[in-house]
């Protein structure tokens, strides 16, 4: 929309645009994306109430596969639940680097809270004007969660309707999807060493422990690995 | 499952939450910065390997590895997230359907 672009406040209201456009094309992808998330929750166990629960709730969608795969496996809840809130240490992270951007207090503070997701936060971290990054931390987070919970509804419901889910391979659709969340983080030599450690520490722990403990015992010793390190290795292109 | 679901959501929630609420110094420790980093791929290959290989406490070769080596030649054409999700759910479907 390059149309009369001189001035500064159209030149402004054309970024914002781009902002908001960007954020529905976020969010369309990410529904798209719920509807696997609730066909998975659904293979792998839970009611439709306890799925769309997790995507209010939880709103996080590692997590979320995370807590339904380890129970669909046969994992008790303490493992299920323990591996669903470490990996949603990340959001911790990413909620430091946004409190000085979003200057959030009490009620709105809270709110932003729950939308702080990988999507809000890459959105928002990418704008260099602070204004411009409020909007598109809100605008993101806010159609992600709308378009995230309308997906996982439909995609709990579809899955409902099939006899048997494993039939269009669902059960497999999970590490398909940590996969591709996995993808982007595997640019250094050290992330791949740690996968390599945790994805072998948890294949030796399946046979030795309770279903769900061997993801744990593989973050533990990941954990130990990358205190230990050699600080050099991090800093390898 | 409901206890699993409402813990599990409000530790996640928690965690959001503290992000924007703790002083930056305290999670800004480079040690624990690392840790916090590279947890996340501990975990996902860790989750990888287990919804994969394992049924129940035993290693298993079925049609799902055949699934997840699909979607990782997905990933590594740079397909989109749905792409790869679809690719791994359907030659694992395909897999069972030809009786393998």
């Amino acid at each position: 929309m390059p149309v009369a672009s001189d001035s500064p406040i159209s030149a402004v209201r054309t970024a914002d645009r781009a902002i908001v456009r960007n954020a529905v094309g976020i969010g369309v992808a990410t529904g798209a994306y719920g509807i696997s998330f609730g066909a998975v929750a659904i293979t792998a166990g839970l009611s439709v109430a306890q799925t769309a629960a997790l995507s209010l709730l939880m709103f996080t969608g590692a997590s979320q596969y995370a807590l339904v795969g380890v129970l669909g496996a046969g994992g008790g809840a303490v493992p299920g639940v323990a591996t669903a809130v470490l990996l949603g240490t990340r959001n911790a992270l990413y909620g430091l680097r946004l409190a000085s951007l979003l200057e959030v207090r009490g009620l709105r503070r809270a709110g932003a809270a729950q939308l702080i997701i990988d999507e809000s936060t890459a959105m928002a971290v990418s704008r260099n004007e602070p204004r411009e990054a409020r909007l598109a931390f809100w605008a993101t987070g806010l159609s992600v969660f709308v378009l995230w919970n309308l997906g996982t509804v439909a995609g709990a419901f579809g899955a409902k309707a099939l006899s048997d889910p494993r039939v269009l391979g669902l059960d497999a659709a999970a590490p398909a999807a940590f996969i591709a969340l996995l993808a982007p983080r595997m640019r250094t030599r050290e992330p791949w060493l740690i996968a390599l450690v945790a994805a072998g520490a948890a294949i030796v722990a399946v046979p030795l422990s309770p279903v769900g403990v061997p993801v744990l015992v593989a973050a533990a010793a990941a954990a130990l690995l990358s205190v230990r390190g050699r600080p050099g290795v991090a800093d390898d292109p | 499952m409901w206890p699993a679901v409402l813990a599990a959501s409000l530790g996640c929630y928690a965690l959001k939450l503290a992000g924007v609420s703790v002083p930056a110094r305290v999670i800004e420790r480079a040690g624990v910065r690392r840790v916090a980093d590279l947890l996340p791929v501990a975990l996902l290959s860790a989750l990888i390997a287990t919804q994969t290989f394992a049924s129940g406490r035993h290693l298993v070769l079925d049609p799902r590895a055949a699934g997840l080596a699909a979607a990782a030649v997905a990933v590594s054409l740079r397909a989109p997230f749905l792409v790869v999700v679809a690719t791994g759910a359907g030659s694992t479907a395909l897999l069972r359907a030809a009786g393998a």
